[in-house]
């Protein structure tokens, strides 16, 4: 344990039905990738009484600080992307009928497409993506998967003016409650973005919090490289929704490959195809998560990545640790993610950044 | 006053391979020197040329960024009077088969891209399309002349002169991104005489088609408040999908997507409507393919916008452009630059 | 020499953890530099000299890290599942001995694979540490290990694990001993992280915001039965990049490099590599561009437990460098 500052009076921020709320509005928010407005707008509304300093940077980042009191305070930059997976429309295939022709952003599975309904443009206009009838699809095309090029969105012939092309268009799913879950779109990573919300209303005075709302995660990571240039933190923590593979296998054997499980608590980063964690911070989150008695697990090492890979490879380097709210089945219409887990993360960021002091760096990587 | 068209085909004639490209760079620089205030070449080869604003200090710069780059080969053995090549850029090894090229040895040769018969060929490849590793140039000399003038390491470019076509359509290699060049020639033309308030770079990159480097370099040096990337775009040619291809000498395309700023892409729409000058625009959801991948992360982030030219048959060595689309495209490039004052930035807002 | 690089290949250090062979290292630089610094990412970076009127300031990187493998789940009855880190081929993997930095070893072990006409996959394979069950097993999720093989000498040729790239630091350490009286600000850059995407390069070569760089590290050969195409091969002299697949190398530095190899009477070999990439493609990606080459020292098996390298070609290596390090620099 490097931290030698005594126990934080304050409390880690509790996640209640306002936080709830909040969540609500985030993952029924649209915000795919280029096109985060709509989340930036949430965000922005949220956080402006409670920082020293916000803009909006050339990418669309909300860059906020907000300083802590005490001395010798670290730059801690906490980044949550805004932007979520989903399409752009790119041809008017038939002008009067409303269908249209449309790419994917992002990692979305096409697997998942057929069959759901997609909200398009700013002004959450209804669409489906459909599929042929299966009385007139043939066995050899039943084994094929269908693709993104043989889809379309129609919006009905009523509503083809009131989209264009260029527009954006998210699954349709709206947040929704089930015991000890929640099931929305968009949880990668409008949990990060409420959480660091939570963060920035409730930040630990010993350092001074630095937070980039990014823009552009799901194609690249490129909204965090510029905002970690721009910021110059000392560290940097990624806050983001990593997959559970929690499910049974074919055969009943154990499953080995789950990355994250629900309900273990906030998964901390070793290694990604982007990023290898910091050593120095995965420590301190686990010494600190035992020390509190806060429930966390290691991520399955393996691919995948997260702004962490852009923040910590700026400037001279910076220290960088990635911690994700498992979620199951992000990148498809609905996720479902454990309300313990969220809360447990919150906890864990929290206190932790609330006993992080310089002398953790103190000794080399 | 730069006549288009032979500059155009002089700069399809000059060598430029990606990371070799100091023969056109001084092609370009003697046509920019006269049209610009300064010139510069950056530690990555790329060509620099400031026209200075009139606005007060500290002025905003505007980057015109277009890749100057070439593909080509590169020679990975030699075998004999034959070469064993590899890439420099992405290629279809089924389009090079009686390709004729320059290969740059100790002097440049003459040589033809050859597929061997296929049972001279390893047994995986004997059917379907020779892969680029199994193709081999040869020079016509002997073995001996072969390994006194050509080593590994060696380059080779395409060779096929420029073909002028009906309509004012140039074909020939190497047009992906030098019709762009052209443009920004064009642009810094009608540019000549104006009054402009911003600082305007114009450049030609390097290693576009590699990793863009030279996009990456210049920005940061540059440092410009606005960026734009000039290069080419499918033209609708047979097995082109429509929704990602476009006529020749329809205009140039506006792209939109995630690597352009909404902001400039209305600020184009607008002007270009305003001139009248036909266009098109270009949806791109993910990677752009252009330097404004580049440009619009370096540092702490630039706004980016790409401006792009219908080419058919791209990365062949008989791509094809109309000459109309490079001199719309100059045109609205310099209107848009002549455009930019004390508020642009002020407006420019990624939210309506 | 030689049994620095006996030392260097014995000790562990993967991407990402590579305290333990920074230090070893660290004592090794200590003496012969002006002044030694690890930045924040780990990178170990030695600098020697101060630049005279006609001098640059120069980075060298050879990296540290070697590839190895990173623990993902104990299962049930104690196997250690894992993933790589770096380019570990899964067909080197089987019947490997490995060793975990916190000093457990094991072998890898394979499923079944009766029937299978594919290539097995790491995810096929298991680490069996001797543990009976999962709680007596003393390795961790997240735990990382290396592949563990006896150096050997064969006299002109050397075999280990991790000459990919221990000999390009070996090389950087000799040239930083011999040279004397040099006109430039040279920072050896003993970096980390390169077997991942060259990461420790990128913040490395930022910081010191050099006007020259050059990596040094191994290439593959095309001189073993039925191998790839590649003219490299052992022997012939250390190599001189032209291009790999994550660079073109600065022809100008190119030039140079030939220039001073034929001046010196050193033998040298030109090298374009297909596949795989090395620190100078992020050096020459800094800032506002750096000037970039890469000197390489030939080496078959190149992610195997077992690479070899030629002696003629690290001794040349060194000899060519000290040659390019110790006069002005002359780009044309």
């Amino acid at each position: 344990m490097s931290s030698q500052t005594s126990p934080q009076e304050k409390q880690a921020p509790r996640v209640g039905a306002a936080q709830l709320k909040l969540l609500e509005r985030l993952t029924n928010a649209c915000a795919v990738s280029g096109d985060e407005g709509e989340v930036r707008q949430i965000v922005l509304d949220e956080i402006r009484p409670h920082v020293d300093e916000v803009k909006v940077d050339h990418l669309g980042n909300v860059l906020a600080s907000k300083a802590g009191s005490t001395q010798d305070r670290l730059r801690v930059m906490l980044a949550a992307h805004m932007d979520e997976i989903g399409f752009m429309l790119t041809q008017n295939e038939d002008k009067e009928g409303g269908i249209f022709r449309f790419g994917v952003v992002g990692g979305v599975s096409p697997s998942h497409l057929a069959g759901q309904p997609v909200l398009i443009g700013k002004g959450h206009v209804p669409g489906v993506i459909g599929a042929k009838p299966v009385h007139l699809t043939t066995n050899d095309e039943l084994r094929t998967p269908l693709s993104v090029d043989s889809l379309r969105i129609d919006v009905g012939p009523g509503n083809s003016s009131k989209v264009k092309v260029g527009d954006r268009a998210t699954f349709a799913t709206r947040f929704s409650r089930t015991g000890a879950s929640l099931r929305a779109k968009a949880l990668d990573d409008r949990l990060g973005v409420a959480t660091l919300i939570e963060l920035v209303k409730n930040a630990p005075a010993n350092i001074d919090l630095l937070a980039a709302f990014t823009v552009q995660e799901e194609v690249g990571l490129r909204g965090a490289k510029v905002a970690a240039y721009a910021l110059e933190p000392d560290v940097a923590i990624a806050l983001d929704s990593t997959p559970a593979n929690d499910l049974p296998t074919w055969d009943g054997s154990e499953n080995t490959r789950y990355n994250t499980r629900l309900g273990e608590g906030p998964a901390i980063y070793v290694a990604d195809a982007a990023t290898l964690s910091d050593p120095r911070l995965i420590r301190f989150l686990v010494e600190t998560a035992l020390a509190a008695g806060i429930p966390y697990q290691i991520r399955q090492p393996g691919g995948g990545g997260t702004d962490a890979g852009a923040m910590h490879k700026q400037r001279a380097g910076i220290p960088t640790v990635s911690i994700s709210v498992p979620g199951r089945y992000l990148h498809t219409p609905l996720s479902i993610t454990r309300l313990s887990d969220w809360k447990n993360t919150v906890a864990l960021v929290y206190t932790a950044l609330s006993q992080l002091t310089s002398d953790l760096f103190k000794v080399d990587r | 006053m730069t006549e288009l068209l032979p500059f155009l085909k002089e700069l399809i004639s000059t060598s430029g391979l990606s990371g070799y490209e100091s023969p056109v760079r001084d092609l370009i620089e003697a046509a920019w020197r006269p049209l610009a205030d300064e010139v510069s070449t950056s530690r990555m080869g790329s060509l620099h040329a400031l026209k200075v604003g009139r606005g007060a200090e500290p002025r905003p710069s505007l980057m015109l960024a277009a890749h100057m780059d070439a593909i080509g080969l590169i020679v990975t053995g030699v075998v004999g009077e034959f070469l064993r090549v590899t890439e420099i850029g992405g290629l279809d090894p089924r389009v090079l088969p009686g390709q004729v090229v320059t290969i740059h040895g100790r002097e440049n040769l003459p040589g033809v891209i050859v597929q061997p018969p296929a049972h001279l060929l390893p047994p995986d490849n004997r059917s379907g399309p020779a892969t680029l590793q199994n193709l081999l140039v040869d020079t016509g000399l002997s073995a001996g002349e072969t390994k006194r003038l050509v080593r590994v390491g060696d380059l080779i470019s395409f060779a096929q002169p420029p073909v002028e076509m009906a309509g004012e359509l140039l074909a020939g290699h190497s047009l992906d991104n030098r019709a762009s060049v052209a443009a920004i020639t064009h642009c810094l033309e009608e540019l000549k005489n104006r009054p402009i308030l911003w600082d305007v770079w114009a450049t030609a990159t390097t290693q576009e088609e590699e990793t863009f480097a030279g996009a990456y370099t210049s920005a940061f040096q540059l440092r410009p408040t606005l960026a734009i990337a000039i290069d080419v775009t499918f033209g609708s040619s047979p097995g082109t999908p429509s929704h990602e291809s476009f006529a020749l000498g329809s205009g140039p395309t506006l792209a939109l997507g995630p690597n352009m700023h909404p902001g400039l892409h209305k600020a184009f729409v607008a002007l270009a409507d305003r001139l009248e000058i036909p266009y098109s625009v270009d949806i791109l959801p993910r990677h752009s393919g252009t330097d404004a991948y580049a440009l619009q992360v370096v540092a702490e982030g630039i706004p980016t916008m790409v401006v792009s030219i219908p080419l058919r048959y791209m990365h062949t060595a008989v791509e094809m452009v109309a000459m109309k689309d490079i001199t719309r495209a100059g045109r609205l490039l310099a209107e848009f630059a002549a455009s930019l004052d004390e508020k642009f930035m002020e407006k420019l807002s990624w939210d309506d | 020499m030689k049994s620095l690089i006996q030392k260097f290949v014995e000790t562990p250090g993967p991407s990402g953890y590579e305290s333990i062979i920074r230090q070893v290292i660290r004592a090794e630089v200590e003496p012969l530099a002006d002044q030694v610094t690890v930045d924040a990412l780990g990178n170990l970076i030695a600098r020697k000299g101060t630049p005279s009127s006609n001098g640059m300031k120069i980075m060298l990187a050879a990296h540290m890290d070697e590839i190895g493998l990173i623990a993902t789940h104990i299962d049930e009855n104690g196997f250690v599942r894992f993933t790589t880190i770096g380019g570990v081929r899964a067909y080197n993997c089987p019947g490997g001995r490995v060793r975990f930095l916190n000093g457990t070893r094991g072998v890898i072990g394979i499923e079944n694979l009766e029937g299978q006409s594919s290539p097995p996959l790491i995810d096929q394979m298991f680490i069996d540490v001797g543990a009976g069950a999962r709680k007596d097993c003393s390795v961790r999720v997240g735990d990382v290990a290396v592949f563990e093989r006896p150096y050997l000498d064969l006299g002109k040729r050397l075999v280990a694990k991790s000459m990919d790239d221990r000999i390009g630091v070996a090389v950087l350490i000799e040239t930083l001993r011999q040279i004397d009286n040099s006109p430039h600000e040279i920072y050896f850059v003993f970096s980390v992280q390169e077997e991942v995407g060259v990461r420790g390069a990128t913040t490395a070569a930022y910081g010191i915001d050099p006007q020259l760089g050059l990596a040094v590290d191994v290439t593959g050969t095309g001189d073993t039965p039925k191998g790839i195409k590649m003219e490299v091969g052992l022997g012939k002299g250390p190599a001189i990049k032209v291009r790999d697949a994550g660079m073109l190398a600065d022809p100008r530095v190119v030039d140079w490099m030939v220039r001073t190899a034929e001046a010196s009477k050193i033998p040298y070999q030109m090298e374009i590599l297909e596949r795989g990439g090395t620190d100078a493609r992020a050096i020459q990606l800094t800032r506002l561009g750096v000037p970039a080459g890469c000197l390489s020292i030939p080496c078959r098996y190149v992610h195997s437990p077992s690479e070899m390298v030629d002696f003629d070609d690290v001794e040349n290596a060194v000899r060519l460098l000290v040659g390019l390090l110790s006069q002005p620099v002359d780009l044309k």
